[in-house]
């Protein structure tokens, strides 16, 4: 039991790191301000999403987990609409997406 | 293992230095000396000094940020060219670093128990906290008992900087903003998150006895609820909620609580800021002194961050 959950809890923390490390590149490989904050927002949720609950499986039923489910609840919440906010504030100073690719005009 | 973090972070932490140096644009380098905070913050923690790094990450890394964001929206937002030459900056950062590099060399070992500062009087602190004071968290019973005075002063001085700012920016009243349909979303969630970050800087005001916190920390993320309100909502708003005036009674009655409960301490036959006397126990008395104190720094920088963040925002048209 105890090394499933370890197991389980490791495969959570990687994949949590795999998405961050995705979202890193994409920050810096994608073309515009408005797929780059598409990158971003994978960090936010998914990315920190699956290494909080991999660390809550690390802590079991303690006072850390319910710390660790509280810092969850916010981050769902505030990563999206951060960047929400962002591309709103982009919107309006009237920055246009891309829409095709620069390099085929 | 440690090391290997240390060495992260400090790379880090030396790569937004220099990304701050050769930046041009203000807004970028005021997220980057916040991300700059953030690390210091972490390397704290890995110090396991976590009420600093809880101050750093309150402090620098939030509510700086957020008055160095609304002093560029003041100003300008791209640096101007240099007007002369880098060659005497250059010496004389370059003679400044030496001197401290080679000051280091006459520092103890990293972590050595031996060194200076950990035989002076924090020994004596640590092995006395216990009876004395009886808080577990020992740099709560060092500010706020032993080292009560700096304390006091620290504090007077963050009222003298609201003033200051008071005195310099003044304030406009602006009192328009009523409901509009725009921005839903972070409506919503500020209105959210708002009672949620208030409910927990009273958690780490009245929890700095046992984990880190205190009342400089609590006061910060007290301001900053209201401060995202602000954001939000607007400013006029936000005076609907928390007047200015009433923000520049609560800044003098902070810092004339905690000196009232010195002062208490003398009519009880102790001296200034002699907590054992406040109650019949002294470990009692010395609970409630450190509360009532933490409380009185609480609300002093709650006010004035407010207060310096009202002055700010209010002067842009």
């Amino acid at each position: 039991m105890d090394t499933v959950v370890q197991i389980l809890s490791w495969i959570l923390l990687l994949g949590g790191a795999v998405f961050l490390l995705i979202g890193a590149i994409g920050v810096l490989r994608f073309p515009d301000f408005y797929t780059r904050l598409h990158a971003v927002s994978v960090c936010d949720t998914l990315g920190a999403g699956l290494v909080l609950v991999g660390l809550m499986l690390q802590g079991g039923f303690s006072l850390v987990t319910v710390k660790l489910l509280l810092i969850f609840y916010f981050m769902m919440f505030s990563g999206p609409t951060a960047v929400h906010a962002l591309a709103q504030a982009a919107l309006r100073s009237k920055l246009k997406p891309l829409v095709d690719d620069p390099d085929s005009r | 293992m440690e090391h290997l973090i240390d060495i992260v972070l400090l790379g880090l932490l030396m790569i937004t230095g220099f990304a701050i140096v050769r930046m041009k644009s203000l807004l970028a380098v005021a997220m980057l000396t916040s991300i700059y905070s953030l690390l210091s913050a972490l390397l704290f923690v890995v110090l396991d000094a976590v009420d600093v790094a809880l101050t750093e990450a309150a402090i620098g890394a939030g509510i700086s940020t957020i008055l160095m964001l609304a002093t560029v929206t003041l100003t300008r937002d791209e640096e101007e060219a240099p007007r002369h030459t880098p060659l005497l900056p250059l010496a004389v950062v370059t003679v400044t670093g030496a001197a401290l590099i080679y000051g280091t060399l006459d520092m103890p070992h990293y972590g050595d128990p031996a060194a200076p500062v950990h035989q002076h009087v924090a020994s004596t602190y640590l092995h006395d906290t216990p009876g004395e004071i009886g808080v577990p968290n020992v740099v709560t019973s060092v500010l706020a008992s032993y080292r009560g005075y700096d304390t006091l002063g620290e504090v007077t001085v963050i009222f003298t900087a609201g003033a200051g700012v008071l005195a310099l920016l003044g304030y406009r009243t602006r009192r328009r903003n009523i409901q509009t349909r725009k921005l839903v979303v972070l409506r919503v969630i500020a209105k959210l998150f708002f009672p949620l970050i208030l409910l927990f800087a009273l958690y780490v005001l009245f929890h700095g006895d046992f984990g880190p916190g205190g009342g400089f920390q609590a006061g910060v993320i007290f301001a900053t609820g209201f401060i995202l309100y602000a954001l939000a909502f607007g400013l006029g708003n936000a005076q609907r909620v928390i007047p200015h005036p009433l923000l520049r009674i609560m800044a003098a009655v902070g810092v004339l609580m905690y000196a009232a409960v010195g002062i208490e301490g003398i009519l009880l036959g102790g001296k200034f800021l002699e907590y054992g006397v406040l109650a019949d126990d002294p470990v009692t008395g010395q609970h409630l002194g450190i509360m009532l104190i933490e409380l009185g720094v609480g609300i002093t920088v709650a006010a004035v961050m407010l207060i310096i963040y009202y002055s700010f925002v209010s002067r842009r048209d």
